[in-house]
């Protein structure tokens, strides 16, 4: 064993495999951190919780670095929440029963895009009448334009652009014709054409509650075009969310498929060497069988008719590998080992067959193995991620693969949300060369013949 | 002595160094020695001492690592160290130096007639058409005592002796001026060595040939050599003349390898040398075989000179200042 | 797993009988044709009779495919006897089986020929050392760790502390054929089976691990089957030797009647390839047997070396199958040159 610490220290010779070594660090960190920062109950809830977890994040937005690249500056969310404080309103007593309340949403749109959507949600807590609001916009040049009232509900959103009388008065105010909600409040009316008028912006609300016990709380979202790390998607989720919580399934599946295959390939392996006879010549006969079983085929079949959990299908991958043809590989070194005469001698002091499987032939091709599983693990994170393309993803853990999944059923690339893809398909990649990398100066290390070619 | 064969190879400080990470392996530190036609010349050492690296840079084989490597290698008037690689590929290797590499008969191609091998090497170098190559590679074949119907076996039918022949006639065929032959009987059994042995005492009177023939074993290398060079950590510590070195040999480390082999017809003790060889990474300073000499003194901490001893014998050892 | 010192050796001392006794052993291997239809076999041992006394040395010389390994192999408990038994100190192989004849392996002592090949790379020299101890029973650390001193110290691979933390291919060859040694005697062994310990060692190296045997030999009363294709290393090892050739033992004598006064023609002709350090070699063709070493599995009618043989009779070498000709106290030749009527019948 101190062997092979001494051998994996060599790995800092190698550039590449420092590399990789940081970047398989950096995902084992991310898949450590996720599940404590966002437990899987939490994770859940973000990515399957329904439209009101997500309904303030915008649309089909791009990761916010996006603007880093671009001479526009594309729009980010606004979001002004008064029930998380983000203002105070102020309420004058008007009679027994009616109070009102000013609600002032001000905020600064440095940006040069229109937001896609400006909703303005309102909760309001009453027993009969319902709170009534009137909407006041004002533009960084002092102009006052009205943005219709409503009555709030326990669940009232306001979509500014679907409000069509104010889409009117904003095109007799803009001399445009069809300009949209959006358009016409951002507007810059001393330019020519629709352009955006950077500056602060205010809605103000007056509200009328009346009742005493009346309650109403708002929250005025300008969605943004970018959103967050990694964009959303078209169900407004985060996709930093499947990102994060991709990476522990990912390494999860790869390790665990990686190293449960490698592990039992090989310990049957050496029993059908040391066995030899009928025992050999059976577990060759299922190699040949398992070999002409497609893997693919037979996850698809037991994702469509049965489960698609992922456990299961990392269960079914390593029992189908388990026979795999590297036991043919592994053979072929154990049958060498085994007519070595050191085995020999230890036949001779009388040493029992587990003895000699466990203690002297196994050990003499770890370092084959440890770079072989360093190798294969990305094969198994590409296989988990094939599934998930396939539609047989875990129905409910967000994964790379699932995004990917996501993103080709809503067209992305074709609409142009390359993040969607491109993120994901990164991250699969990337894992997928660090531990290449890592094992390739592994083999290097541990079979010095290589070295030299 | 009286009447001395021509001098094919005359090889002068001739020096390959390996780099490795622990620093440069001096595997050979300035060797040299002569070779005679129809004579042959035994280098004699133990494992790791850098004979089979003499070997390959004499042929020029040398490895990705090699480091150092100069020296003159005389072949007649032709000092072919200063032959760039492609002309000394073309002109030298197998045409006019060949090898029988180490455990010859293990490294024939197994998917090839021996015919066929022995002719390759004809047709590569010799630029012989197909026809010719088969010619001479039955003629040598026949010379070597492989037997004619054999030229269209694989190695793996043959026997351990008659692959060793083979490889030999691979050597052998484009009768080149010197060939080396790297232990060519340590993995045969001992009526096949012998008789190996008998082949090439033969091979070296009928053919216009000189042998340089790399062993660890005393006894074998007795049975053809002319002349005797002893190598210790790289170096050549004594050269001369193979019937006065058998009976008395100079150098310190001559002697005590010459006491430890067992001896079938006479009853002597044996004795071995304690102590290992120095490492060729960090070899000593002065004579490298100081820390087991039995005759150390002070001056073993300088570089011993190489003494000419005698008319032909050289040694390389303070005692004989 | 009890150690087997103190009273098995009493008694088995006591009952009169030799420590390892080989009758008329036959070793044959199977040939299978596309796996399973049966093409023969490969005849190995053809007939091998012995027997070793306590701290007596015996020396086993053959060429390679003369049936040398499967012998060994076979007394070694690896191999099954086809015919024939091996008796070693009152257990006898044949119908030793399952954990018995674990125990008769761990008894005998194993030294093989490539020292480097014999140790498991990845073990240090300690849990070299310590393997057959564990496997054994002997389950108390101290005393495993004073039995490796002990044998590190008989083997002159010290200073101990720093031997043991070593890797294989941190030591020379001859120090890694200590290593083999000690292991083999860690057990304390009556029998050490060496199969050519020296050959591939340097000449300097050979003379100090022969002497290391035979002074283990005689401080522990070691019988020592010496196994060897090079005569001229048995002289300093052996009161015995005998002859092998193609599965069967063709000489057998002391060591001095041997080697000086050889009889069977293939004997001769062994002696004859052998060189010492000598210039005059150089000048002479060795009278070398034509041919090669016979089929195993078809091997020759009568003698098995009369193809081969410069003393050929026709009519008898290759017809008769030669007994044993006692040519002198304890010399037995298998060659029917040493009947008196030449093997014709009278």
């Amino acid at each position: 064993m101190k062997g092979i610490l001494s051998s994996l220290r060599q790995l800092r010779q190698y550039p590449t495999a420092v590399i990789g070594m940081i970047i398989i660090g950096l995902l084992l960190v991310v898949s450590i951190i996720t599940p404590i920062i966002m437990p899987y109950s939490e994770a859940i809830r973000l990515w399957r919780g329904g439209e009101l977890v997500w309904r303030y994040y915008p649309r089909n937005a791009a990761p916010a670095w996006q603007n880093w690249f671009t001479s526009t500056d594309l729009a980010a969310s606004v979001i002004i929440d008064s029930s998380k404080g983000d203002i105070e309103p102020t309420f004058e007593q008007i009679s027994a029963d009616t109070r009102e309340g000013f609600y002032s949403y001000e905020f600064d749109f440095p940006y040069d895009t229109f937001p896609p959507e400006v909703i303005l949600f309102a909760a309001a807590k009453y027993a009969s009448k319902q709170p009534f609001v009137e909407l006041t916009w004002i533009t960084p040049d002092g102009r006052e334009i009205r943005a219709g009232e409503f009555s709030a509900t326990a669940n009232t959103s306001v979509r500014f652009d679907q409000d069509t009388r104010l889409q009117r008065r904003l095109e007799r105010e803009t001399g445009i014709k069809g300009i949209t909600v959006i358009e016409g409040l951002f507007d810059d009316p001393s330019k020519e054409g629709i352009q955006v008028l950077q500056g602060t912006y205010r809605l103000d609300a007056t509200a009328l509650l009346f009742e005493p016990e009346s309650t109403l709380d708002m929250t005025f979202v300008s969605y943004g075009k970018v959103h967050g790390l990694a964009g959303t998607d078209h169900q407004r989720r985060d996709l930093t969310v499947a990102l994060l919580w991709g990476t522990p399934i990912a390494m999860a599946f790869g390790l665990l498929a990686a190293v449960f295959t490698t592990v039992t390939t090989m310990s049957i392996a050496a029993f059908g060497v040391w066995t030899g006879g009928w025992v050999d010549g059976t577990i060759q006969r299922i190699t040949e069988v398992n070999a002409i079983i497609p893997l693919l085929p037979i996850l698809i079949m037991v994702g469509t008719l049965y489960s698609r959990s992922i456990w299961l299908m990392l269960g079914l991958v390593i029992v189908l590998s388990i026979f795999g043809l590297q036991i043919k590989n592994y053979r072929a070194i154990f049958l060498q080992v085994k007519e070595s005469p050191y085995i020999d001698a230890a036949r001779a002091y009388g040493a029992g067959s587990n003895r000699i499987i466990f203690r002297y032939l196994i050990p003499r091709v770890l370092p084959l193995i440890i770079p072989a599983i360093v190798i294969l693990v990305p094969g198994f994170v590409f296989l988990e991620a094939s599934l998930a393309v396939l539609g047989l993803g875990d129905p409910v853990l967000p994964t790379w693969g699932k995004l990917i999944n996501d993103a080709n059923t809503q067209g992305a690339l074709f609409n142009g949300y390359y993040y969607w893809i491109l993120l994901p398909s990164a991250l699969l990649m990337i894992a997928g060369l660090a531990f290449a990398m890592v094992g390739f100066a592994l083999d290097r290390i541990f079979n010095p013949r290589l070295r030299e070619v | 002595m009286e009447q001395k064969n021509e001098l094919v190879l005359k090889v002068r400080n001739l020096r390959l160094y390996f780099n490795t990470r622990g620093g440069p392996v001096q595997a050979v530190d300035g060797v040299d020695f002569d070779l005679r036609k129809n004579e042959a010349t035994v280098i004699i050492g133990e494992s790791g001492c850098g004979k089979s690296s003499l070997a390959k840079a004499i042929l020029r084989l040398l490895p990705r690592n090699a480091g150092i490597y100069d020296g003159e290698i005389w072949l007649h008037d032709q000092n072919i160290m200063t032959l760039d690689k492609e002309a000394y590929r073309k002109e030298i290797r197998w045409k006019r130096i060949s090898m029988v590499p180490q455990a010859a008969m293990n490294a024939l191609n197994p998917v090839m007639k021996i015919g066929d091998q022995v002719a390759e090497p004809a047709m590569i170098h010799m630029n012989m058409n197909n026809e010719e190559a088969t010619k001479a590679a039955v003629r040598m074949l026949e010379h070597v005592g492989v037997p004619i119907d054999f030229l269209h076996r694989y190695s793996f039918e043959l026997s351990g002796g008659m692959r060793q022949r083979s490889a030999l006639a691979m050597a052998l065929v484009t009768l080149p001026d010197v060939v080396i032959l790297d232990e060519p009987t340590s993995a045969l059994d001992v009526l096949t060595q012998a008789s190996i042995m008998n082949l090439m005492k033969r091979m070296k009177h009928e053919l216009e040939t000189a042998f340089i023939l790399i062993t660890h074993d005393i006894a074998t290398s007795s049975e053809l050599a002319d002349n005797v060079a002893v190598m210790y950590a790289g170096q050549v510590v004594e050269v001369g003349d193979a019937r006065r070195f058998f009976t008395q040999p100079l150098h310190p480390y001559s002697h005590a390898l010459m006491a430890s082999v067992p001896r079938l017809r006479e009853v002597v003790e044996p004795e071995f040398i304690s102590g290992q060889p120095p490492s060729l990474l960090n070899p000593p300073t002065g004579c490298r075989f100081k820390d087991r000499c039995p005759k150390r003194f002070d001056k073993c901490d300088e570089e011993p000179p190489t003494i000419l001893y005698d008319v032909d014998r050289k040694v390389k050892c303070w005692l004989y200042v | 797993m009890s150690n087997n010192n103190g009273e098995i050796n009493e008694t088995s001392q006591v009952n009169g009988r030799p420590l390892l006794e080989i009758k008329d052993l036959h070793v044959w291997y199977e040939l299978k044709r596309f796996g399973f239809g049966h093409a023969g076999y490969v005849r190995a041992v053809d007939g091998v009779n012995f027997s070793l006394e306590h701290g007596e040395a015996i020396a086993c010389v053959g060429e390679s495919g003369c049936g040398k390994s499967s012998l060994m192999k076979t007394i070694l408990g690896l191999n099954v006897p086809t015919k024939g038994d091996v008796i070693f100190d009152d257990t006898s192989l044949s119908t030793t089986k399952g954990n018995e004849l674990r125990q008769y392996r761990s008894k005998i002592g194993y030294v093989q020929q490539d020292p480097f090949g014999a140790l498991p790379p990845f073990m240090n020299i300690e849990t070299i050392l310590e393997e057959p101890l564990k496997i054994n029973g002997v389950s108390d650390k101290a005393e495993r760790a004073s039995r490796i001193r002990k044998i590190l110290e008989e083997v002159k691979l010290t200073p101990v502390e720093e031997v043991l933390p070593k890797y294989p291919h941190m030591l020379s060859g001859g120090q890694q054929q200590r290593v083999v040694i000690a292991r083999a005697m860690i057990m304390e062994p009556k029998l050490l089976v060496a199969d050519e310990p020296v050959s591939m060692l340097d000449a300097s190296v050979r003379v100090e691990i022969l002497r290391i045997l035979r002074k283990l030999q005689e401080s522990h009363n070691l019988a020592v089957l010496y196994i060897t294709h090079d005569l001229s290393t048995v002289r300093y090892f052996s009161e015995f030797i005998f002859v092998m050739y193609a599965g069967e033992i063709v000489e057998f004598a002391r060591m001095e009647d041997l080697l000086d006064d050889p009889k069977h023609p293939y004997t001769n002709a062994l002696l004859e390839a052998s060189s010492d350090p000598n210039a005059d070699n150089a000048l002479v063709q060795r009278e070398i047997p034509k041919g090669e070493p016979p089929s195993l599995v078809k091997p020759p009618t009568g003698c098995r070396f009369h193809p081969r043989c410069p003393a050929f009779m026709e009519g008898i070498c290759d017809v008769k199958e030669p007994p044993n000709f006692e040519v002198s106290p304890r010399h037995l030749v298998a060659c029917w040159l040493y009947d008196e009527n030449k093997g014709h019948a009278v």
